[in-house]
C-alpha cells in the first residue's frame, strides 16, 4: 500500500522545489494568472468540450443540428429497449397519481410536495432510494437568507454570472426567490444545517459568489438532505410506494399526446412492468458515468443520463447540453480513490499545482474549466504528467498538500481535511507529507432537457426536475447550486404533478407511437447502429471476461 | 452511423482494460476462488472477477452507504465488515455481498414527536435491550462509537445522540452485528431529525427572509435583472460589492437599495 517506489522517486523532485515555493508563497508571489484572453486560447485549445471531435450534431430528435456530446449522442441515436410492435400495453401493472422516475434529492422532494398537494405517488428508482449524487455532495447549499447583507438580487446576478449569462433568466428569478424557502423548508423537517448557539446559520462563500450564502452541514451537506428526505418519504409509505432496482426504460404516452407513465425494467428478474400515471416527474439526475471521452468521474454508479435520453426521444427538447463541467482535481492514485473529488478548498489553503519536475505551470485558483484545462495541457502538450501506475499512457500531476502544513502549521491538513486526510491514510498515505496525484474529473452535466419555472415541459403531465433538466445553470455551474436546484424545482415540479394528476380526469389509450417514429427517423437518417438505450448501468465488464462470455449478449450496458 | 462515435465507444473500453496486471492475489467470492489485481477494493475486485453489480453498489465513494460487505480471512474465525468501496482486498479475503439489510424502522409524525427518552422508547421499544457489548462500534466502517449515541438516545440526550451519529451513512452493519437486534441507524436518524426540528434553535433569519420574499419586496429588481441587456447585466455583476473573505457575520454592504 501506499506509494510504488517509482512515485517515491518522483516525490523526491515535487520535496526539491517545495521551499522555494512555500518561501515565494509567504512573500506574497503568487504564479501569474492568465489574461482573460490567455483563459480564451487555453479553453478553446484544451478543454475536452472543445476538442475536435467532442460533440456532434444530432441527426434525429427534437433538437436535431444541436451538437452534444459524443456519448449523449449515442445515446440518443440508438434505438429503444423495447420493440413497439411487441409491447402488450393492456396489461398494466401499477397505476398512480403520480410517478416519480429517480430516487434522488429531487425525486424524493417532488413526491413529497406531491403527496401534500393530496397525489397517490410512486417512486421509481434503478438502486436503493436515495443512492444518488445528491447524497455524494459536500459543499453546501446557497440561498440568500441573510437580509442584512443579502438578497435574491445578488443571487441572481451571480448565478448569471457563473453561467456566462446564458442560463435562463425566468429560471434563475425562481431558484433565488424560492430558495430560503427551500432552507426553511429543510430546516422544518429536521435537517442539521450548523448554526451558532442561537440559530443562525453558517454561511460561506463559494467560488463566484458576492456574499456568504452557502449552508452546510459537515462537508456531508448532500448525504443530510438525501437522508432526510428519505426518512420523510418513508414516514409516509401509506401514499409514497418505491419500486427500487428497476429503472425507467421508456414513457409511456396517451392517444392525446399526453405523458401517461413508463416502462419500468426489474434489473434482477429482467421483468418490464408498465406504470400508468397522470402525471410523470423526471428526476434521474446526470450523466456522468458515460465518461465522456473517457474521463473519470465524480459521480455515483447510476448516473448514466437514462432520463435525459427517454426524455429526448418522448419528443421534448434539450440545451446546455454542449457543457460539461469538469472538476479540476480528481484522485488518480491509488486507483482504490480513482475518481474522487479533492476539494478546490486545498488549493485555496495553498496548494501548488506542479509538474513531474516538481515546476509548478499554473496559479491554482485559476477558474474551475481554466484549471482543468491547463493540468490536461501539462500532460498531453507539454509532455510533463506523472505517470500513474499500473495504467498505461495515464499521467497526473501533484498537487502538493504538504505546502499546507508548512504555510499554516503541522496537524492544519488533518484539521482541516479530515475527510480526505483519513480517504489517504486508508490506503497508506499521509497527504500532510506527501503530495497527491490528480486529474480532471467529470463532475457534472450543465445542460438537459428543457423545462419551465413549474418543472412542466413542452409535453403535457411531463415535469421535470435536478440535473436531467438543463437552463438554470446556463453553461456553466456555481458550487452549492445543484443542491439548491434539486430541492426548489423538486418541490415545485411535485407540486405541478400532484395539481396536474388530480385535475387530470382521465387517460386516453397508452401509446409508444413516439418509440415507433422516433425508430423509424433513426432509420431515414442513415444511422446505422445495434445500439440500444438507456444505458442503466455502466460497462465495467473487462475485455478479458467479455472474451470469455460466449453466450452472453449485451443489450446496450446490460447483460 | 458515426465513425467518431463508434471509436469514442471503444476508448471507454481501453481505459478500463487492466489485463495488462501482474500483481494478482487470489480471493474467493461467495466461495469461488478469481485472481485479481491486489490493489483493487472489493467493489472492484468483483467487476474484475466479471460480475456486474446490481446490488451493493451506490456513490463508490463511501457515503451512500449501499455497499456493506462481510469477509474473513485465512487464519482467523473473526468475521469482518465494511464498505466495498472503501476496503481493498486481501490475499485469500473470503468475500460476500450482503444485500441491504433488514432492521426495524418506526413511522412516526415529526411534528407530534416529542424531545425525551419515552418518545424514542416508545418507538423503539428494542432500545431498553442493549446491552452494552460495544459491537456496532466494532463494526462501524464510519468509526461512529455507535454504542455511546444508543446510550445517549437511552438517557433522553437526543441532542447528544444526534450530534454523534451525524456522520453515519446508514449501512446498517451496526444492526446486522448486533446481538440485541437494533436497528441503531434507523434510531440515529430519528434523533438527528428530532434535534434538527425541535432542539436545535430555528434559524429566524431564514423566516424573515421568506417573509421579505412573500411580501413581494424583490419582485420588481428581479423583473428589472431580467430585462436588462447583456452589457448592463455585465455591468451590474462586475460592480457588484463583494463580502471580504474575512468578514464578520455582521458586516453590510454598503448600497442597501437592493437588500
Amino acid at each position: 500500500m501506499g506509494y510504488t517506489n517509482d512515485l517515491l522517486d518522483l516525490i523526491k523532485r515535487v520535496e526539491k522545489t517545495r521551499p522555494e515555493r512555500v518561501a515565494r508563497k509567504k512573500a506574497g508571489e503568487e504564479f501569474p494568472a492568465l489574461t482573460l484572453e490567455q483563459r480564451k486560447i487555453r479553453l478553446e485549445k484544451y478543454h475536452p468540450d472543445y476538442r475536435y471531435g467532442a460533440l456532434r450534431e444530432l441527426k434525429i430528435g427534437p433538437s436535431k443540428g444541436y451538437s452534444v456530446a459524443q456519448e449523449i449522442a449515442d445515446q440518443f441515436e440508438a434505438k429503444s429497449r423495447i420493440d413497439p410492435d411487441k409491447i402488450d400495453l393492456n396489461e398494466v401493472h401499477y397505476e398512480t397519481d403520480v410517478l416519480i422516475i429517480g430516487g434522488g434529492g429531487a425525486g424524493t422532494a417532488a413526491a413529497l410536495l406531491a403527496e401534500e398537494a393530496g397525489a397517490r405517488v410512486i417512486i421509481a428508482t434503478k438502486l436503493r432510494h436515495g443512492d444518488a449524487n445528491t447524497m455524494m455532495a459536500e459543499g453546501g447549499i446557497q440561498a440568500a437568507t441573510k437580509s442584512w447583507k443579502d438578497s435574491p438580487y445578488y443571487h441572481y446576478l451571480d448565478v448569471m454570472g457563473g453561467g456566462h449569462f446564458e442560463n435562463d433568466p425566468l429560471l434563475v428569478r425562481t431558484m433565488v426567490s424560492e430558495a430560503p424557502k427551500a432552507i426553511g423548508w429543510l430546516e422544518g423537517l429536521g435537517c442539521m444545517f450548523n448554526k451558532w448557539p442561537d440559530g443562525r446559520m453558517f454561511t460561506l462563500h463559494g467560488a463566484g459568489t458576492c456574499r456568504k450564502r452557502m449552508h452546510y452541514a459537515g462537508d456531508m451537506t448532500g448525504a443530510e438532505i438525501m437522508r432526510t428526505l428519505r426518512d420523510e418519504a418513508r414516514n409516509r409509505a401509506k401514499s409514497i410506494g418505491v419500486i427500487e432496482f428497476s429503472p425507467a426504460i421508456e414513457l409511456l404516452m396517451d392517444d392525446k399526446g399526453f405523458c401517461a407513465g413508463a416502462v419500468l425494467y426489474n434489473l434482477e428478474t429482467e421483468e418490464y412492468f408498465l406504470v400508468k400515471a397522470k402525471a410523470v416527474v423526471m428526476a434521474t439526475g446526470g450523466s456522468g458515468r458515460l465518461h465522456m471521452q473517457k474521463f473519470m468521474t465524480t459521480n455515483h454508479y447510476g448516473a448514466t443520463g437514462d432520463g435525459l435520453t427517454i426524455g429526448y426521444r418522448m419528443g421534448v427538447r434539450v440545451r446546455f447540453l454542449h457543457a460539461t463541467q469538469y472538476h479540476p482535481t480528481g484522485a488518480v492514485f491509488p486507483e482504490q480513490a480513482e475518481g474522487l473529488l479533492i476539494t478546490e478548498k486545498v488549493r485555496g489553503a495553498g496548494a501548488n499545482l506542479v509538474n513531474v519536475d516538481g515546476a509548478q505551470f499554473v496559479f491554482e485558483r485559476e477558474p474551475r474549466d481554466i484549471e482543468s484545462s491547463s493540468i490536461i495541457r501539462e500532460c498531453e502538450k507539454v509532455g510533463k504528467g506523472v505517470p500513474v501506475p499500473g495504467q498505461k499512457d495515464k499521467f497526473g500531476v501533484w498537487l502538493d498538500s504538504p505546502m499546507i502544513e508548512l504555510l499554516e502549521g503541522a496537524g492544519t491538513v488533518e484539521r482541516e481535511f479530515p475527510a480526505k486526510f483519513i480517504l489517504f491514510k486508508r490506503y497508506g498515505i499521509d497527504i500532510s507529507k506527501l503530495p497527491m496525484l490528480i486529474y480532471p474529473t467529470l463532475h457534472y452535466q450543465n445542460g438537459g432537457l428543457e423545462y419551465n419555472s413549474d418543472g412542466s415541459t413542452s409535453v403535457p403531465g411531463f415535469f421535470v426536475a435536478g440535473e436531467v433538466g438543463g437552463g438554470v445553470h446556463g453553461a456553466n455551474r456555481l458550487m452549492g447550486n445543484s443542491l439548491l436546484d434539486i430541492t426548489v424545482f423538486g418541490r415545485l415540479a411535485g407540486e405541478s404533478a400532484g395539481k396536474f394528476a388530480l385535475e387530470r380526469k382521465d387517460i386516453g389509450a397508452l401509446s409508444v407511437e413516439h418509440v415507433r417514429k422516433y425508430h423509424k427517423e433513426l432509420e431515414a437518417s442513415g444511422i446505422i447502429t445495434d445500439r440500444v438505450s438507456p444505458m442503466v448501468l455502466p460497462d465495467y465488464t473487462t475485455p478479458e471476461v467479455k472474451k470469455r462470455q460466449w453466450t452472453t449478449t449485451y443489450v446496450g450496458s446490460l447483460r | 452511423m458515426s465513425a467518431v462515435a463508434q471509436k469514442s465507444t471503444e476508448q471507454i473500453e481501453a481505459s478500463i482494460d487492466v489485463s495488462v496486471r501482474e500483481d494478482l492475489i487470489p480471493i474467493f467470492i461467495m466461495g469461488k476462488k478469481y485472481d485479481v489485481p491486489s490493489t483493487l477494493t472489493i467493489q472492484k475486485a468483483f467487476e474484475y472477477a466479471g460480475y456486474q453489480l446490481i446490488r451493493g453498489c451506490g456513490c463508490r465513494g463511501g457515503i451512500c452507504g449501499a455497499c456493506a460487505t462481510v469477509y474473513r480471512l485465512p487464519g482467523t474465525a473473526k468475521i469482518s465488515v465494511g464498505l466495498a468501496c472503501q476496503t481493498v482486498v486481501q490475499p485469500s479475503m473470503y468475500l460476500t455481498m450482503i444485500p441491504f439489510f433488514p432492521a426495524n424502522r418506526a413511522v412516526y409524525n415529526l411534528d407530534d414527536l416529542k424531545p425525551d427518552a419515552q418518545t424514542i422508547l416508545k418507538y423503539y421499544p428494542e432500545l431498553a435491550k442493549c446491552m452494552g457489548c460495544n459491537t456496532c462500534t466494532k463494526s462501524c466502517p464510519m468509526e461512529i462509537p455507535v454504542m455511546e449515541y444508543i446510550s445517549a438516545a437511552l438517557r433522553g440526550d437526543i441532542e447528544k445522540a444526534a450530534d454523534i451519529s451525524m456522520s453515519c451513512v446508514m449501512c446498517g452493519i451496526c444492526a446486522a452485528r448486533c446481538p440485541a437486534e437494533l436497528g441503531q441507524y434507523n434510531i440515529g436518524i430519528m434523533c438527528r431529525r428530532i434535534a434538527g426540528k425541535h432542539i436545535k434553535p430555528r434559524a429566524e433569519h431564514v423566516r424573515e427572509m421568506i417573509d421579505r420574499i412573500n411580501s413581494g419586496r424583490y419582485a420588481e429588481p428581479l423583473n428589472k435583472l431580467i430585462n436588462f441587456d447583456l452589457e448592463t447585466l455585465r455591468k451590474l455583476y462586475v460592480d457588484r460589492q463583494m463580502e471580504p473573505h474575512n468578514a464578520p457575520e455582521e458586516w453590510t454592504p454598503d448600497d442597501k437599495s437592493f437588500l
